[in-house]
């Protein structure tokens, strides 16, 4: 196990890179700890896949260097790097038994065979495999078969760090949470590294003790879950985590305060400078009933445990969660935004100051 | 689950109608010609299981079949490991792949009598272009029309030649099919290069392999044109293959009787061949 | 990675050299190639390929094996695009047996049904017609288009008919205007193997054919046995034979190598 630090890292695809749109990742500067649950969080095409084949040693980066434990690796081949990744689609070898299947990473680097055995059987248990070891694997269904890619990540003891790319895509929903949970525990017995890939904001938040979130290459937030969610550092996290997302209304700066159609908004604390800036706030900080604003119900839909109602605010559509019973569409209401939880954003990056600076 | 539907039979009745007009009328009447003796003029007498009898007990016919198997079993044992050997080194993408499988597949687009022309002129002694390297620069006597060996592996390469770009090409679509990932996979378990073709290409190629193998087989144990137009049966008895002396009998002497046995059998031992092959090459997938 | 791109490249190379030496003789004069070997045509001449298209026996022969090449790829398709669809949406009585039987006709040698079939096209006067070449080609085309098709079919999946169905498509108009372009690699493929198959094929063609329907290829034995040795007129003649081929492969060159996958057994 080893801490991974990624410095100056860069790639492209394109052998010849002119401008930062030929660069899949831009300046990526990161350290993931030592047996942390780390995922890796955003919308398909953003790079997370090209950062994980980069750490394994399937792709080699542009520019910049990957150190475990302060060794530079960024040279090395993935089998030389002692890690273990689970792809999209489970890799399983046909022809093997579940047991064989499990064996091959450590046979093929001549672990003796009694060794052998008492770790599969190890890993088979936690997998909850035990029955199946002497199947061939090719005729499990495909999560089991995931089960079967997980343990072969699983079963060497010395792994620098497990990455998962995406690994329940192709799995039945019921199971997907199953499986989820299975990794959660399986974490917290094995304490390896873990990297988790995905695009579903309730597997990385469910999963990973840190979040790390990218966009176009780029890494917008790292933090909790609770962080992500409270205290967006980008207008695209708050969009992007919470359902419904955050809403952005647009704004005017004077004196570090926000402006909203003539209306003082109060907020956690002042921005610097004047000028246009936006306003973020979640559905579930807006209050209905009292408030300084005044806004027309425009559509109430009800998801179950609450309301989702959506409003007219000036020009704007916003979205607020609501718990108790609402107006009828149309009418017109008095809205109020919880201060200390009502951010203010500059060319999409946090612009208020935290609260406990401003006291 | 597909639906139970006796309709279907409609949408393949021209096919049956086409394949029973081309199948099942000329076999009835190699059947009808198997049991009987002609001496000409139409007339015609029973004869039972005599031409059966007679031809599983004669001497030509086991050489033939022998000539044929060991034919088979030669061309499939060159070309199915070269043919596979070939696609593994192939690039997986790039400029240069659709022209090498072009450049490929062209020995399989030329017509038979062509290719069995163009073989000879490439092999005549000493002014086609192998003929004139083995005997003039290499020193080596060679002229098949003389030396049996020749013949034989002048008839090996030439199907080499032929047919190995069937495999290549089938083997080659398996190889493509693989996921990426599977490699990926392969390299992070730390496998050797030959447990990534044994546990990884080789299963995938599975599939494809096997008609490979059994188009070979079937089409190899039916050849007649490009050997017949190279050697004629040649030297001697030497390269008459069974389709080649099947013709000889029927076409030839036109000794009809002993021609439909022949064929019977043929067709019977290729049917079982093929059988055989497929329920081998199938046998583990339950 | 340099050194594993040398094994093809070496059997490109010996695939290419029988052809160089047929179109490198097809541009010798008799003499030449009489007198002795030459790598190169030392007197270039064009008078075989001259010949070849100005006498018709020539010219007609690349007729005629070109409309029954052609009738046998349109047959073939016609009769084995219903049928691998009936195979590969519907259980239907004996559909397995058929099947099998339909692929063991692939597995017939073509020299036992020469005789048969002469017989049997004579009777129905069809000797020495396109036509007879092209339905007697399809025995062993048909059961393979077939066979490609329904490896193809099957990878669609069912939910395109339904769909169609639900949107009120009638089965002609699903299947001319939505099915056959979803499939349309797999036609292409299919169509190939019929061509090749029917293009290469010459017992059959040549048992069934005297004057008006006669192959190229049969045009090509006859010259080599009666009029003497003509070597440069024979490989003028088998160069032409090999272009036809080389086009039809050109078009289908993207598919050929997944399309060969999907064929299943």
């Amino acid at each position: 196990m080893a801490k991974i630090t990624l410095s100056k890292l860069r790639h492209s695809y394109n052998p010849k890179p002119e401008g930062p749109d030929d660069y899949a990742l831009k300046e990526i500067d990161l350290d993931w700890d030592d047996g942390g649950a780390y995922a890796l969080l955003g919308p398909s095409g953003c790079g997370k896949t090209t950062l994980l084949n980069i750490i394994s040693g399937l792709l080699q980066p542009s520019q910049g260097k990957v150190l475990f434990d302060d060794r530079d690796v960024t040279a090395l081949p993935p089998d030389k790097r002692n890690i273990a990744q689970v792809f999209q689609f489970p890799v399983i070898y046909d022809t093997m038994t579940v047991f064989d299947n499990l064996a091959f990473p450590l046979r093929n680097r001549g672990v003796d065979e009694a060794t052998v055995g008492a770790r599969v059987h190890e890993i088979a248990e936690m997998l909850e495999l035990d029955d199946l070891l002497t199947i061939r694997a090719a005729g499990l269904s495909a999560d089991n078969k995931q089960k079967i890619s997980m343990g072969r990540g699983l079963v060497r003891k010395d792994v620098n760090v497990i990455m998962f790319d995406e690994p329940l895509t192709v799995i039945d929903p019921h199971l997907k949470w199953k499986l989820r949970s299975k990794l959660k525990e399986l974490h917290q017995r094995v304490r390896a590294t873990m990297i988790y890939v995905t695009h579903d904001q309730t597997e990385a938040l469910t999963f990973a003790d840190q979040v790390v979130v990218m966009k176009d290459g780029e890494i917008v937030q790292i933090g909790t879950p609770v962080e992500l969610f409270e205290r967006p550092a980008h207008t695209f996290v708050g969009h992007f985590i919470g359902s419904p997302g955050m809403n952005i209304l647009p704004c005017t700066l004077r004196d570090g305060q926000a402006w909203f159609n003539g209306q003082h908004i109060e907020t956690e604390g002042p921005a610097t400078g004047d000028g246009d800036a936006e306003i973020g706030v979640r559905p579930e900080h807006i209050s209905l009933g009292s408030g300084p604003l005044e806004a027309e119900i425009v559509k109430v839909a009800d998801v179950g445990r609450h309301n989702v109602v959506e409003l007219r605010l000036g020009n704007s559509l916003i979205k607020a969660i609501v718990e108790n019973d609402v107006p009828a569409t149309g009418t017109r209401v008095a809205i109020g935004f919880d201060p200390a939880r009502t951010r203010i954003y500059r060319g999409g990056r946090i612009a208020s100051q935290p609260k406990e600076r401003a006291r | 689950m597909k639906k139970q539907n006796q309709k279907a039979w409609f949408f393949v009745l021209p096919v049956l109608l086409l394949v029973a007009f081309n199948a099942l009328i000329p076999m009835m009447t190699v059947v009808n010609y198997s049991v009987q003796e002609t001496f000409g003029n139409n007339l015609f007498f029973w004869e039972g299981l005599g031409w059966f009898e007679k031809l599983l007990r004669s001497e030509r016919f086991h050489a033939a079949l022998g000539r044929q198997f060991m034919f088979t079993g030669m061309i499939l044992a060159i070309e199915v490991p070269l043919g596979v050997i070939i696609a593994l080194s192939m690039p997986r993408s790039g400029f240069w792949v659709p022209v090498c499988l072009v450049l490929m597949a062209l020995p399989m687009l030329i017509p038979w009598n062509v290719v069995g022309a163009m073989w000879n002129i490439f092999t005549l002694p000493d002014i086609g272009l192998l003929g004139y390297l083995m005997n003039h620069v290499l020193g080596i006597d060679y002229n098949m029309t003389q030396d049996p060996f020749a013949a034989w592996a002048t008839i090996i390469v030439m199907d080499v030649w032929h047919w190995t770009s069937l495999v290549v090409l089938l083997s080659y679509a398996g190889l493509v099919s693989i996921p990426e990932a599977y490699y990926q996979a392969a390299r992070i378990d730390g496998a050797s290069n030959w447990s990534v073709f044994r546990h990884i290409q080789l299963p995938k190629m599975k599939q494809v392999l096997t008609i490979a193998i059994l188009l070979r087989f079937m089409d190899s144990f039916n050849i007649y044109t490009e050997p017949f137009v190279l050697t004629g049966g040649g030297p001697g008895n030497a390269t008459t293959l069974l389709s080649i002396d099947l013709v000889k009998i029927a076409l030839g002497q036109f000794d009809l009787g002993p021609a439909a046995a022949m064929s019977l059998i043929y067709f019977v031992i290729t049917l079982f061949v093929s059988w055989l092959f497929y329920t081998l090459m199938t046998k583990d997938d339950e | 990675m340099r050194k594993r791109s040398l094994i093809p490249l070496l059997y490109i190379l010996f695939l290419l050299l029988p052809i160089y030496w047929l179109i490198a003789m097809s541009f010798k004069t008799t003499g030449e190639i009489l007198s002795g070997f030459s790598l190169f045509p030392q007197t270039w001449t064009f008078d075989n390929y001259r010949t070849i298209f100005t006498d018709p026996t020539w010219y007609w022969g690349y007729f005629n094996s070109i409309t029954y090449v052609a009738l046998n790829t349109v047959i073939s398709l016609a009769v084995a695009l219903p049928a691998a669809y009936a195979f590969s949406r519907y259980r239907f009585l004996g559909d397995k047996h058929l099947f099998f039987w339909l692929l063991t006709n692939r597995m017939a040698p073509a020299a036992v049904f020469a005789l048969p079939f002469f017989q049997l096209y004579s009777a129905v006067g069809l000797f020495d017609t396109h036509i007879a070449v092209a339905l007697a080609h399809t025995l062993f085309n048909v059961p393979l288009a077939v066979w490609i098709l329904e490896g193809f079919m099957s990878s669609v999946p069912k939910e395109l008919d339904e769909t169609a169905y639900v949107d009120g498509y009638s089965f002609p108009r699903f299947f001319t205007r939505i099915f056959l372009p979803t499939i349309k690699a797999g036609v292409g493929v299919a169509a190939f193997f019929c061509f090749m198959f029917s293009w290469v094929e010459l017992l059959l063609a040549k048992t069934l054919t005297a004057v008006a329907a006669k192959p190229i290829a049969a045009t090509m034995t006859k010259t080599a046995s009666s009029a003497g040795y003509e070597l440069g007129l024979l490989a003028a003649a088998g160069t032409l034979t090999i272009i036809p081929g080389a086009i039809v492969i050109w078009f289908v060159r993207n598919h050929i190598a997944k399309g060969f996958a999907l064929g299943r057994v």
